[in-house]
């Protein structure tokens, strides 16, 4: 990958381009993205790369500091905003960026997307979490995972028995109704998420069909990425990968 | 955006905010101020830079294991001043408080710089602070706050130093150098933000003095606690 960021360089950051490969994973929960990781991630080891799988709020340096937060519902849209992107900078820079040097491929279970939509649907401005996340590396890949309100809803209540108070919105007092805010506060995410799929150009993956479907067009963008890279690929079928520079429209832009 | 604080508050209360070194006296000063005006009739209100429960000690068991890179030690002053502005400034100065602020986010665009992040970057961040109605600026040379700092016989330490950007192996050495990138930060911020610049080497009664006639014009139409009582 190119190494290049979506605004400002940290400070410490290498400069030349990181052999690794960023692939990214959004959708909505329900959506199937951490089922379509898990897949993804073996099939991409079974083609002999290596992959290190990375995901939100995984860092140790303030997991608990969040934890504590949402327990207590008492923190200001800004400060949990920015408590989610110490969390996601520190994970950028101790994990996504050394294993990028290290020639893995880094397969996050979401990114910065995300972070801004919820940031954005509890009232920061667009230009602020951008900005604010403008040091994210410029991923390879995003499969943006899409799902209507309704297949969203079916899969989280017979995954956790109910609906998650974070993900229906609750703390943003839009309805005190848990069904009517999870549909209110999904059409908000679904908005920002529009969005951002323009400005950032996320690769669609209708997400209301069965897993094995999801997987077959994930397994075809990602495929793009490696081009001749792949130990276990016939050359003589595929004279194609054979070329030096990967086919993605990603690439022949940059 | 990117010249936050650019935006005033707009609220009832005055923001009244001490900037500058370690050791440039402005804590004492902060200190004998708001007696002055608490004993002019005036609801006033401190607050400390790093002083909000919620980060504190991430930023001190990071700080004390070596696990802050700059971007997160950035980030982490930022969220603790994001939950001490919405906590301790925002109610007191909508509610008609003169709020006196040791260190506002004028500490984060010079420490911040020092350590490399993008200028622009941090006051992004720090977009939701508005500008404050007066900024000291408290100057003093750098060996001044040294020679204060030593004969305190407080601890220097690491980050306060510097220690974490390599300039020298020697702490008071990379003090005196990380001390002297700040004091550039914060020459070029009071230009920039219109700093009200105080001599801070002089005698304490000489500079407490010279804030009281600064603030005086302001405080003439400013409401007292009996003057609000009886209008109310």
């Amino acid at each position: 990958m190119m190494g290049r960021t979506y605004g400002t360089r940290l400070p410490g950051m290498p400069t030349e381009p990181l052999p690794g490969k960023l692939v990214v994973i959004e959708g909505a929960d329900g959506s199937g993205r951490t089922t379509e990781v898990a897949l993804l991630k073996t099939h991409l080891e079974v083609e002999g790369h290596a992959v290190v799988d990375t995901g939100l709020r995984r860092s140790d340096l303030v997991s608990a500091e969040i934890d504590r937060a949402k327990q207590g519902h008492t923190l200001g849209a800004t400060t949990l905003a920015l408590l989610y992107a110490v969390d996601f900078a520190d994970q950028l820079e101790n994990k996504i960026i050394p294993a990028l040097s290290a020639g893995s491929t880094v397969l996050a279970d979401r990114y910065i997307y995300t972070l801004m939509a919820r940031a954005i649907a509890r009232g920061a401005s667009r230009e602020w979490a951008r900005e604010l996340y403008g040091f994210a590396l410029r991923p390879d890949l995003v499969v943006f995972l899409e799902a209507r309100p309704e297949i969203l809803l079916h899969r989280s209540i017979s995954k956790y028995g109910s609906l998650d108070y974070w993900e229906s919105g609750m703390d943003l007092s839009l309805s005190r109704d848990l069904f009517e805010s999870f549909f209110l506060y999904q059409d908000r995410l679904s908005r920002e998420f529009d969005w951002m799929a323009g400005e950032y150009g996320f690769r669609r993956v209708d997400a209301n069909r069965t897993i094995e479907q999801v997987h077959a067009d994930v397994q075809r963008l990602v495929a793009p990425l490696y081009g001749h890279e792949r130990p276990g690929a016939r050359s003589a079928s595929r004279p194609r990968r054979r070329r030096l520079t990967p086919p993605s429209p990603r690439a022949a832009s940059e | 955006m990117r010249d936050a604080p650019a935006r005033p508050h707009g609220f009832p209360g005055r923001l009244l905010v001490f900037e500058g070194l370690d050791g440039s006296g402005k804590s004492t000063q902060a200190a004998l101020l708001g007696k002055w005006l608490q004993s002019r009739g005036h609801r006033v209100f401190f607050t400390e830079w790093n002083s909000s429960q919620l980060v504190s000690s991430t930023i001190r068991r990071g700080k004390k294991k070596g696990l802050l890179t700059p971007t997160t030690f950035s980030l982490l002053h930022a969220v603790d001043f994001a939950d001490r502005f919405d906590r301790q400034i925002l109610p007191p100065l909508r509610a008609g408080y003169l709020v006196v602020c040791d260190r506002y986010a004028f500490t984060a665009f010079a420490r911040d710089a020092a350590r490399g992040c993008d200028p622009a970057w941090v006051r992004t961040i720090y977009s939701f602070a508005p500008r404050p109605d007066r900024v000291f600026y408290f100057r003093v040379p750098v060996a001044m706050t040294l020679k204060r700092k030593l004969a305190s016989r407080l601890k220097i330490s690491y980050y306060e130093a510097g220690m974490d950007l390599g300039l020298s192996d020697d702490l008071p050495e990379s003090y005196a150098r990380f001390q002297s990138r700040l004091q550039r930060e914060y020459d070029r911020l009071a230009v920039a933000d219109r700093f009200t610049v105080v001599d801070a080497t002089r005698t304490v009664e000489a500079i407490q003095a010279e804030l009281r006639e600064n603030l005086r014009p302001m405080l003439e139409n400013f409401p007292t606690v009996a003057r609000l009582m009886h209008d109310g």
